[in-house]
């Protein structure tokens, strides 16, 4: 199976890999994914002022699944948290031109950032 | 020594044709073209003769004799024929068959083809080690049990079968026992008479030869082993398999088994003194590296390890210039985990994450030290940038997380 570039960009040179302190109020964190199915990420944002700062990322899964959240940490920084929301898996899968068998690893990215902004919404409820 | 890359490193696989191997075959082509049932002219004979001495070469591995070698087109087709053969054959006498669930894909869905036409077939499961439990097998026996199909040594991690011991378990019951000897032939000694085998499956690409091309061993003494034919046609191969053989494959099949056998017991050990080398570097250098399957019970050049945390297809990724297979699922169109594995009870966890490194003829130590290098450099990358990884240094209890399946 050939990768294209950008996903053989990100897997190379992954941007935002790492991890922000989890107990800190302004840091919301996604985890989704099994290791039973192959992959898990695990996706951080840290929000001021309803706008995203800063994000960062740690994934176990095959190259689509790494470059996948790489590429939306990119994205979300300097996003409003209303609009990292709106992110498309879609719209993922069309950036990395991802294959068919592939799409689950956009579908995961998607989910992984409304899942950290989820946490974050929740700890800022109290 | 600086190494040529890429680095081949599959050959369970396939394995490149060697040239001597190819310079046998070459005047078959165009010089020697002449069919091998043509009995009437010398073009004819000449190919009936070169066919003859390569059934030869090829029975002489096994301790067989050329009659029982029955030309196929390769190891898929042997495995088709043995099994839908003996159960067409043998329906009067029963319809129950004993297999096992790490078996290769061409028994496997061979005998669920059986199944949905009439036969019985007893799945045995497989011990941690790679291995069936020959109490399992002996329970399974039934009255109207036919055959027992189980492989030689598997694909996926190389381990061994108590093979000797089936053979006579299936003999003492006057059972058939057919094994899929495709990784196993011309790297481990293999003897049909000490090991009571009645069915043998075959290919020449493993062992050098050409692509196209595998036999069915068939018993013709205590017992005589009847088939019903799979292709029927021209009554080549005593009527087992019909259509024009292919003399110049045959002639390269022949040459490598030739080869292989004369070179086992030295290939074996540098090829083992190889892959020992790979597993003590890679288990000893590389944290939570664990080999599947029985260390001491498997062929000489095949080698099975998970890297715990890292999946199994981001680090094929990482190896551009090495040539191995994967057990994850990402690297199959079913995204299952390989069952091989599976069956042997490792997590799916660990499945994706296991790496299949064979070690042939052409492979050096200087490629094995390169190879390792770069898994080591890659698993270490990707551990930095594992989710999973990351919470095992914390000490969290991955079993304990509730995982959202997806």
């Amino acid at each position: 199976m050939a990768y294209s570039d950008k996903v053989i960009d990100h897997y190379e040179n992954p941007r935002n890999v790492g991890s922000l302190d989890k107990s800190d109020e302004a840091v919301g964190t996604g985890i989704v994914g099994a290791p039973a199915c192959g992959d898990v990420m695990k996706l951080q944002i840290k929000v001021e002022d309803d706008v995203i700062t800063e994000a960062k990322f740690k994934t176990y899964g095959c190259g689509s699944a790494i470059a996948s959240s790489s590429l939306v940490t990119e994205w979300v920084k300097g996003m409003k948290i209303d609009e990292a929301e709106q992110i498309k898996n879609s719209q993922i899968a069309e950036e990395l031109s991802l294959p068919p068998v592939k799409i689950h690893c956009s579908v995961l990215a998607e989910d992984a950032i409304k899942a950290a902004i989820a946490d974050y919404r929740d700890k800022k409820k109290g | 020594m600086s190494v040529q890359t890429p680095i081949y490193m599959d050959y369970a696989a396939t394995c490149p044709v060697d040239e001597r191997v190819l310079a046998a075959m070459l005047p078959f082509f165009s010089q020697h073209f002449g069919n091998a049932a043509s009995r009437t002219h010398k073009f004819g004979w000449e190919a009936e003769e070169a066919v003859d001495k390569a059934r030869n070469q090829i029975a002489s591995v096994i301790g067989a004799s050329a009659k029982e070698i029955v030309l196929t087109s390769g190891a898929t087709e042997a495995n088709n024929l043995a099994i839908k053969g003996v159960a067409e054959y043998l329906r009067e006498k029963g319809n129950h068959i004993i297999t096992a669930v790490t078996e290769h894909k061409a028994v496997i869905d061979t005998c669920k083809y059986l199944e949905r036409n009439g036969c019985e077939v007893t799945w045995l499961p497989i011990q941690a080690d790679g291995r069936v439990d020959l109490a399992e097998l002996e329970a399974a026996f039934r009255p109207e049990t036919i055959l027992v199909s189980l492989m030689f040594a598997n694909n996926e991690t190389g381990v061994i079968q108590d093979v000797a011991k089936i053979g006579a378990l299936c003999r003492a019951r006057k059972v058939l026992f057919h094994t899929d000897a495709v990784q196993a032939f011309g790297k481990v000694p293999i003897d049909v008479e000490a090991m009571k085998i009645d069915l043998l499956s075959i290919s020449a690409h493993k062992i050098y030869g050409p692509k196209g091309i595998g036999a069915l061993y068939v018993r013709r003494r205590r017992p005589r082993v009847r088939l019903a034919p799979q292709i029927h046609g021209g009554g080549h191969e005593r009527g087992n398999r019909s259509g024009t053989l292919a003399v110049p494959l045959i002639v390269g099949f022949g040459a490598a088994a030739e080869l292989a056998q004369r070179d086992l017991a030295d290939e074996s050990t540098r090829i083992l003194g190889l892959r020992e080398h790979l597993r003590t570097r890679l288990t000893e250098e590389i944290p939570e590296s664990i080999v599947n399957g029985s260390v001491d019970q498997r062929l000489p050049g095949t080698l099975n390890v998970s890297f715990s945390y890292v999946e199994g297809e981001s680090l094929l990724m990482g190896l551009k210039d090495v040539a191995v297979s994967s057990g994850s699922a990402c690297t199959s169109a079913s995204l299952e985990p390989s069952y091989v594995l599976r069956a042997m009870g490792l997590n799916d966890e660990l499945a994706h994450s296991s790496l299949r490194i064979t070690i042939g003829r052409m492979t050096t130590q200087e490629e094995v030290d390169y190879v390792v290098d770069r898994i080591k450099e890659n698993v270490e990358r990707l551990r930095e940038m594992s989710p999973l990884w990351e919470m095992v240094q914390e000490g969290i209890d991955l079993a304990s997380i509730e995982w959202t399946a997806h």
